[in-house]
Order: structure tokens, then sequence, then C-alpha cells
């Protein structure tokens, strides 16, 4: 097996499954699994969740299962940032349609699709719990909110600037 | 001024941190409760202050907490649900991430109460960055002694521990939240047996709101008797109102529950009227599973009764006329909102949600979604608004879980009180795509259904 933690995030897991009583590990699959999509690109091959999967002693299928419930894995390459866009009552009332084709027009994609250079990922999102401040997005861990066109075209240059500087 | 329990401190700079918070007087009620107080007495001081479940269903804290079995030999757990994702909620995120340590202290004599050596805050996923903030603010209580072995001398021992979601609604439903806590997927269990015998782990188990659990704090600490003496009624004490839509003012705000929701709305204190000018069309009052109200029966009950921001006054009128505190998100759409398009969001997102574990909700969520998307389109057909109102029925109380009762509320209120912009859109198939149906409804006096 290729993929595997590194000594710091094997450290993470250990700490993740501590958290729970003996014999419980499996209740860690979550947090682990958001540890594994971090770690290996942002999404989950199959490889990454057989790997889990040992890891927990756990079988390959209660791994997948979960996988595929939860909207925040991804089950498909994504690209470097994911702007994971808001388009439930809330935020539609306050313009998130105006700004969802907005983006799609800046990116040239489709919901679901990724640029051609692998930089970013549009995903349409329900509810995100930001509805006073919206309209928003989550890209990454953090949540860009009072989204307007310009903040877009600002929120895409800082990513792009932060991409070529790395 | 009304009071203020929760939020009293929130601006007093630095308040996130533990050194900040202890100098503000935190930490006082969970050293009178491990100290001067028993258990029993704890107990009886948070039924005593009538608080109700803050998360939606407003189930008296105090009661749930008397339920939970006590078998010889076997752990109990506390577990709070942080799962915050009702459509127009956004208080949890607030408190957590303003006063991590006012819920900190709550979960602690909570535990203290309960028994639960291991307690578990259950956060959704994309609230990441509170989640980092939590465990940071539980490394700091540690630190200080107020989490770990022995607390305070006392012989108690317990540990919180963050564990965060990954994108699923329905697991703010307690079984649902339990099962995903136990790493699968959130399909809410068949009750009984109820958490409280047995939860997670099948060991009884309570769960509990976060806004509910940081509200014991204050319980604690002026008594449950003067907690309860704030407020109206079985409202008691204050609620946190997360507003948002079409308002000058979006926010978090603490209420005493004494408030016209008239007053709500327009006061510069609170949401400062509707945005740019328009005027007050629709709102839902509790979070986007509770029914729609148009303007005049938001601001007057059927009977022609100011309306207020408490549990009774936003239900009075049941159904027909009334809807419910909820979880306390508060959704305004000013004259410029269709309902037909709000509605489809809202039945995209209860079919994107629905677990797929019970036929009605499954196959009906969907149904209702396609419907929807068929009239907002210029595509709908009479017949739809009475299949529509079909469905609904057919789903709600026939699931395991409340989300069937969530996603067809909706829709019932919206063909309930807005049948007439539902007909404009069939009727007007073009029309309604350049424009919309605005305000005409309230050129009819108010319609009550039999």
């Amino acid at each position: 097996m290729s993929l595997q933690f590194n000594n710091e995030q094997m450290t993470e897991f250990k700490r993740l499954v501590a958290r729970y009583p003996e014999g419980k590990q499996k209740s860690a699959l979550l947090p682990v699994l958001h540890l594994a999509q971090d770690s290996f690109g942002g999404w989950l091959p199959t490889e990454a969740m057989d790997y889990v999967a040992s890891l927990l002693k756990i079988e390959p299928i209660e791994v997948y299962e979960v996988a595929t419930f939860y909207s925040m894995y991804n089950l498909k390459p994504v690209g470097k940032f994911v702007f994971e866009v808001c388009q439930t009552g809330p935020c539609m009332v306050s313009g998130s349609d105006n700004i969802i084709a907005y983006i799609q027009k800046q990116l040239d994609i489709k919901p679901g699709e990724t640029t051609k250079d692998g930089m970013f990922t549009l995903k349409l999102v329900e509810c995100l719990g930001a509805c006073g401040y919206a309209p928003m997005m989550q890209v990454g861990k953090i949540y860009r909110e009072h989204l307007t066109k310009d903040k877009v075209d600002a929120i895409i240059a800082e990513y792009r600037t932060q991409a070529a500087t790395k | 001024m009304g009071v203020k329990l929760l939020l009293e401190k929130a601006n007093v700079p630095g308040i996130r941190t533990y050194d900040v918070y202890r100098r503000e007087g935190g930490y006082a009620a969970a050293e009178k409760a491990l100290k001067e107080m028993s258990i029993e007495s704890i107990v009886e001081e948070v039924k005593k202050s009538g608080l109700r479940g803050r998360g939606g269903a407003g189930f008296p804290a105090g009661m749930k907490w008397s339920f939970i079995a006590k078998p010889e030999g076997v752990p109990r757990h506390l577990v709070c649900n942080a799962d915050e994702s009702e459509p127009g909620t956004f208080k949890d995120r607030y408190l957590m991430e303003f006063l991590p340590h006012l819920l900190i202290e709550g979960l602690l004599i909570s535990s203290y109460a309960l028994g639960s050596n291991d307690t578990y805050i259950y956060i959704r996923g994309e609230y990441a960055w509170v989640a980092d903030i939590l465990e940071e603010a539980i490394v700091e209580a540690t630190k200080n002694g107020w989490l770990g072995k022995n607390i305070l001398g006392t012989g108690f021992d317990c540990m919180i521990h963050v564990h965060r979601g990954a994108g699923a609604y329905i697991c703010g439903e307690e079984t649902a939240l339990i099962e995903s806590l136990e790493g699968k997927r959130g399909n809410p269990r068949i009750k009984p047996p109820f958490p409280a015998i047995q939860g997670l782990w099948m060991r009884p188990t309570v769960v509990n709101n976060v806004e509910t659990l940081a509200a014991v704090v204050p319980i604690i600490k002026m008594g449950g008797e003067e907690y309860a003496k704030i407020g109206v009624g079985r409202s008691t004490g204050t609620k946190l109102i997360s507003a948002c839509g079409n308002i000058n003012k979006p926010g978090v705000y603490e209420i005493d529950m004494t408030i016209s929701v008239e007053d709500f709305i327009y006061s510069d204190e609170y949401c400062g009227g509707i945005a740019n000018g328009k005027k007050l069309k629709a709102c839902i009052p509790g979070g986007s599973s509770v029914p729609i109200l148009p303007a005049n029966l938001l601001l007057k009950t059927a009977k022609g009764e100011t309306r207020y921001m408490n549990y009774e006054s936003l239900s009075e009128g049941g159904f027909a006329t009334g809807s419910m505190m909820g979880s306390g998100g508060f959704i305004i759409l000013d004259e410029d909102q269709c309902i037909v398009k709000n509605t489809l969001t809202l039945a995209r997102f209860y079919r994107h949600e629905s677990c797929g574990q019970c036929s009605p909700c499954r196959e009906g969520t969907g149904w209702m979604e396609k419907i929807l998307q068929k009239i907002e389109l210029g595509k709908g057909e009479s017949s739809d608004i009475d299949l529509l109102w079909d469905i609904q029925r057919k789903i709600e109380g026939n699931t395991i879980c409340p989300l069937g009762d969530a996603a067809a509320w909706p829709v019932a209120a919206a063909i309930r009180h807005f049948r007439d912009e539902f007909e404009w859109h069939i009727n007007n198939r073009e029309l309604s795509q350049t424009s919309n149906f605005g305000l005409q409804h309230y050129a009819d006096p108010i319609h009550v259904p039999a």
C-alpha cells in the first residue's frame, strides 16, 4: 500500500482515536476520514478508504458506506481550492444565484467541474449555517461571507497568488 | 435593552480566552455547582428554571435529564448537539465562536449532574475553525483544573471531546447523531429505546443543544426560580434568535421572549427593519422547517392580537394560522421574493438531506422538488398544487424521524398561505419567468383554510 500517513499525521490519528473508549475505535471514522482527505490531496480514493479501514480494524465496506453518505467527503479528485457555494433559502433570498452565475463565468466552469489548470472546483452546497452573512461560500477550512462580485474577483486573485508563491 | 444572560459578555475583548472569561466571573457557576450543590439539587434548579430545549423541539431540559437510566457499572454520556444545520440558524456557531468557555462551563456542570465522565461535542464538519476554537478552550480549561481528573477535589473526572461531523443535516436528529458518533451513516434509530436508556454505544445518553447547555450556567448562577421569572408563561429565560434574509441588521440576538415580532423586526436594537426600504412579505420564524407566515399573520394572530417572540405566541393558531419558535432561525422575505422559488430551495434541501431510510421521505422529498421545479420553470399545471399537497400529507407522520415532517411543513404552509401565488405561476407561465407575484396577496383578507 503506497498511501500512508506520515509521522505527524499518524500522531494526529492516534490523538483522534484516543478520544473514544477501548474497542470503540470505529467512532473515530469521520474525523479520521477528514484527516485522510486533507492528507491525500483533498479527496478519498478507494486506496485511502482501505487504508483507513485497516488502521481502524474495520471492514472496507464500513468506510465506503460512510464516505458516500456525508457530503464533505470528495470521492473524485478536486482542484487545489474548492469553492462550496451555499444555495439554500436564506442565501437565495440574499442573492446567491447571482454570485453562483458570476463564479461560473469568471472560472468558466459549471457546478461540479474543475478548472483546466486544476486550480478551482465549484460545488453547490446546502445551508452552511452562515445565513446572516449571506451570500457565502466555504473554501477549505474557512467561510468567505457577504460575497459580492468584487469580493469574488479578489478571492480568486488571492488564491491564484497564494498558489503561485508556494 | 432586554436581559442578556448568554451574550452579556460577548463583546468583552479577549473573552474567548480562559483568563478573560475567568476574570469576568466565568467558572463561578461551575465552582458553585461542584462544591456547594448536590447532583439532585442541580437537576432540580434546571427543572425549576423551565428551560426548554433550544435546538428546535422545545422539550423541558430538566425533565429530559431526569429520564437518564443509571444502571450499576455502565458509563453514562452527555453529548452536546452542535450540528447546527437548520437553514436560517447560526446562533450556536456564534456562541461557540465567541464564548467557547461558556459552553465548556455549561458542559462541565451538566456532565457532573448527569455523571458523564466522557462528554462529546458533535459539531457540524463545516464549522472546522469553530472546532479548533473549542479544542483550544478545552486545553485551557484542562490546564486550569476544570477538566480532567478529580476536578476541584470532588473526585469527579470529566473530559470533553470535540467530534467533527462531515456534512449531513440529519445528524442534528439525536439518534442519527449518535449513529454518526459511532462512525456510521446518520440513519436515525427507531425509538424506543430512547437515548436516555440506550444511546451512545448503547449506554444511557443525554443529547442537548449548545444553547441549552450554555443556559445551565446562568441558571446555576441565579437559581432556577429567578431564571423562570424572565420571559413569559412557559417561555422562560432568554432565547438566541439568528435573524437573516432581507433585513437591515442580520445577526444573532438574545431576547427575553416578551418582545413583539413587530418590534423585533423593525426596532434598531434588533433587525432594524426591512432592507432597501422594501416591504415585508413573509417570514419563516423558527428555521426552515417551520411554517412560513405571510406578513399579516406574522405580526398579528388570526384573532387580531399582537404576536410575540415566544413559544406560545408564535404557535398561536396552530398550523392553520400560526407557526413555531423552532430553533430560532428567523428568515425574512421582502416583497421581491418569490414564494415558489423559496419553497423550491427548501424542498431541494430536504431531498438532499433525507437519509433514505423511509420511503415516504426518500421518494416524497424528490417528487416535491421536481414538481416545484416544474412550476418555477413555468411548466406547472393546475393539478400540481393538489399533487404537492397530497405528497406532503403522505410524508408527514409516516417516517422514523422528524425530517419527514420538516420537509412536509414548508411545502404545506407555502400552499396554505400563498396558493394564489402558485396559481399565478401556473396561469402565467411566461410572465412568471420575468416578473414576480409581489405583494398581490395582501389585497385579499386573511384567508383561513379549514
